[in-house]
């Protein structure tokens, strides 16, 4: 069963900004993935339990307890702009 | 027409865990900004995390206060998103197999008791904190924004109401009574002012008796109970104008402006809700046993549900019922002590909910400091019981109390609030009043029986208040009739 993906907007979500030649060399790619992931889904048993995790792992927690956090200085050394302690990002917001 | 409202809450418990959801960075308020911060809580390549015991028994008994069922197995999903405070682009959080689902909160507003159900409470992790700067702060004309990711991963509970809920104010009551719940447990600092517990809103309007549901707009942004009652208020008639003017309402999200007293639409920058959850491959699913789930419950306190429904079986009115039962902790332990010791429940509240209560307020003291215990407040029913005080003279043996002074009836007999019950005494003062008033007197004798009270008045200042009321409306009427 082919599923016709829309692409641009796959891509847009990933903040890809793609030509469209890579657009339709990426959604042919992308077909064989899907086609591929609409078999498994057809398999039988409850998928979310199956694929949740690998190792039949469950439980797998820790205690609340605290250690010790990363020295700020190195935290902020990597960014392009901070001011006073904080990392500084250009606005995101917008309202009419 | 007449529009029926249609509203949905969710809310947002951020919980007091030593600890970070995933990470063992400290989840402390007010800390410098980025000194909580680690690999894992920045979304740095290649860590992995790790989940708090803790957090799933607080969101597990979160669940069990509201009603609700405890899946026996859960997983985490990633909802994948981009914003500057979400550094990993996707947060680590809940589909489709949430901790704990279907459940309810019984609401009353005006004296009218509603159940309104809860689909979910899932656990996931909060984001980084933005501030805005440029422009005081606005929202829609900043500059630049400020981040800091302390908060980042602490964990959050969201509980999402059904929409059950059809007015502004029983949606404020339902936040309100879910804090309630929250702070009883002690899963939370449940503090509105430092966001701690955060409410959105989803609003819609249908015509009265409709079963659909018309769209459906999420209401942000209101940091008190008046706020968000003022904001689903203001957004219901907003939503009846646009259509009564045959506009066509717009499935958004709007930001509710305090000062302005209205909601903005706010637009994401290339925003999507198309968030592509798909199970989180580095966690490991949950398997909440049953013996686990009744470990949590067995842990549950007494839920302000369940204590103003006792108040209630022990006698005290519903208001009363309901006052006490949302009094600090330290009030109600006063309240169980006195009782026990054979006090009357209904004026043991009366004092702890009147007096002791505007004590509090006006000397600004933290209940946690309440210099009261249950046996001074019986002995203080008692010795009102006995005529060893009047009620009014009690007011001022409490204060005493309070202040340290000793036990009632040593502050009592300090304060010379003793009660005259002798009466030869009292006698002796009625008689000095009726001969200080010949004009009540006579009034009296002409049928006149309201200058009574005025006698009784002058007897009880004569006697500094101390003279027992009772006797001395006794021996006036004797003295006067014969
Ligand atoms: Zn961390």
């Amino acid at each position: 069963m082919p599923i016709d993906i829309d692409i641009a907007h796959v891509a847009r979500l990933a903040r890809l900004d793609l030509t469209a030649e890579e657009l339709e060399s990426y959604k042919t790619q992308l077909d064989v993935i899907l086609d591929h992931a609409t078999q498994v889904q057809s398999l039988e048993g409850d998928p979310r339990e199956e694929s949740a995790h690998p190792l039949g792992l469950v439980n797998a927690f820790r205690q609340d307890e605290r250690r010790p956090s990363l020295d700020r200085d190195e935290v902020l050394s990597q960014a392009p702009e901070t001011k006073d302690g904080y990392f500084v990002v250009p606005p995101a917001m917008e309202t009419q | 027409m007449t529009w029926e409202s249609v509203i949905g809450i969710e809310v947002h418990v951020e919980l007091s865990t030593r600890s970070k959801m995933f990470c063992g960075c400290a989840v402390e308020f007010g800390a410098e900004p980025n000194t909580n911060t680690c690999p894992v809580c920045l979304g740095l390549p290649g860590a992995l995390p790790v989940p708090n015991r803790k957090a799933i028994e607080w969101i597990m008994a979160i669940g069990l206060a509201l009603n609700c069922e405890v899946s026996e197995r859960s997983v985490f999903h990633r909802k994948n998103y981009f914003y500057a405070d979400l550094p990993k682009g996707y947060q680590i959080s809940q589909f489709d197999i949430p901790v704990c689902h279907d459940g309810y909160l019984d609401v009353t507003v005006d004296g009218e008791t509603r159940r309104i159900g809860i689909e979910r409470a899932h656990m996931e992790e909060d984001t980084g904190k933005s501030t805005h700067i440029g422009d005081g702060g606005r929202i829609h004309a900043a500059e630049s924004t400020l981040l800091d990711f302390n908060r980042s991963g602490v964990p959050l509970v969201e509980v999402v109401s059904r929409p059950d809920i059809r007015s502004a104010a029983e949606a404020r009551a339902y936040a309100q009574d879910l804090r309630a719940v929250v702070a009883e447990l002690g899963a939370s600092d449940a503090r509105l002012e430092e966001g701690s517990i955060r409410f959105d809103a989803n609003v819609s309007i249908r015509p009265e008796g409709a079963e659909g549901l018309g769209t459906k707009v999420e209401v942000k942004n209101m940091n008190s109970f008046r706020s968000l009652e003022k904001a689903v208020d203001y957004e219901i008639e907003r939503q009846i104008t646009v259509v009564e003017a045959g506009g066509e309402l717009t499935q958004e999200t709007r930001h509710w402006d305090e000062e302005a007293g209205v909601t903005h639409s706010m637009r994401v920058k290339e925003g999507s809700s198309d968030y592509r959850y798909f199970t989180e491959p580095d966690l490991a699913p949950m398997v909440m046993s049953a013996s686990w789930v009744d470990e949590v419950r067995v842990g549950l306190p007494e839920l302000p549900a369940e204590r103003k429904a006792r108040y209630s079986d022990e006698g005290l009115e519903s208001d009363l019922a309901g006052v006490l039962s949302a009094s600090p902790v330290e009030v109600r332990d006063i309240f169980d002590v006195a009782v026990a010791e054979g006090a009357d429940h209904r004026r043991v509240a009366n004092w702890l909910v009147g007096d002791v209560t505007a004590w509090l307020r006006r000397t600004e003291t933290d209940p946690t400091k309440l210099p009261l215990g249950g046996k001074q407040l019986a002995e203080l029913v008692e010795i009102v019981d006995e005529g060893v005080v009047s009620s009014s003279a009690a007011k001022m043996v409490l204060e005493g109390v309070l202040q340290g002074e000793g036990s009632p009836r040593e502050v009592a007999k300090a304060r010379d609030l003793v009660q005259i019950s002798d009466v030869s005494a009292i006698e002796e003062i009625v008689a000095g009043v009726l001969a200080d008033n010949p004009e009540a007197v006579k009034s009296y004798a002409a049928g006149e029986q309201k200058v009574v009270g005025f006698l009784v008045g002058q007897v009880m200042r004569a006697s500094q208040g101390k003279a027992d009321p009772k006797l001395v409306n006794e021996l006036l009427r004797q003295k006067l009739s014969s």
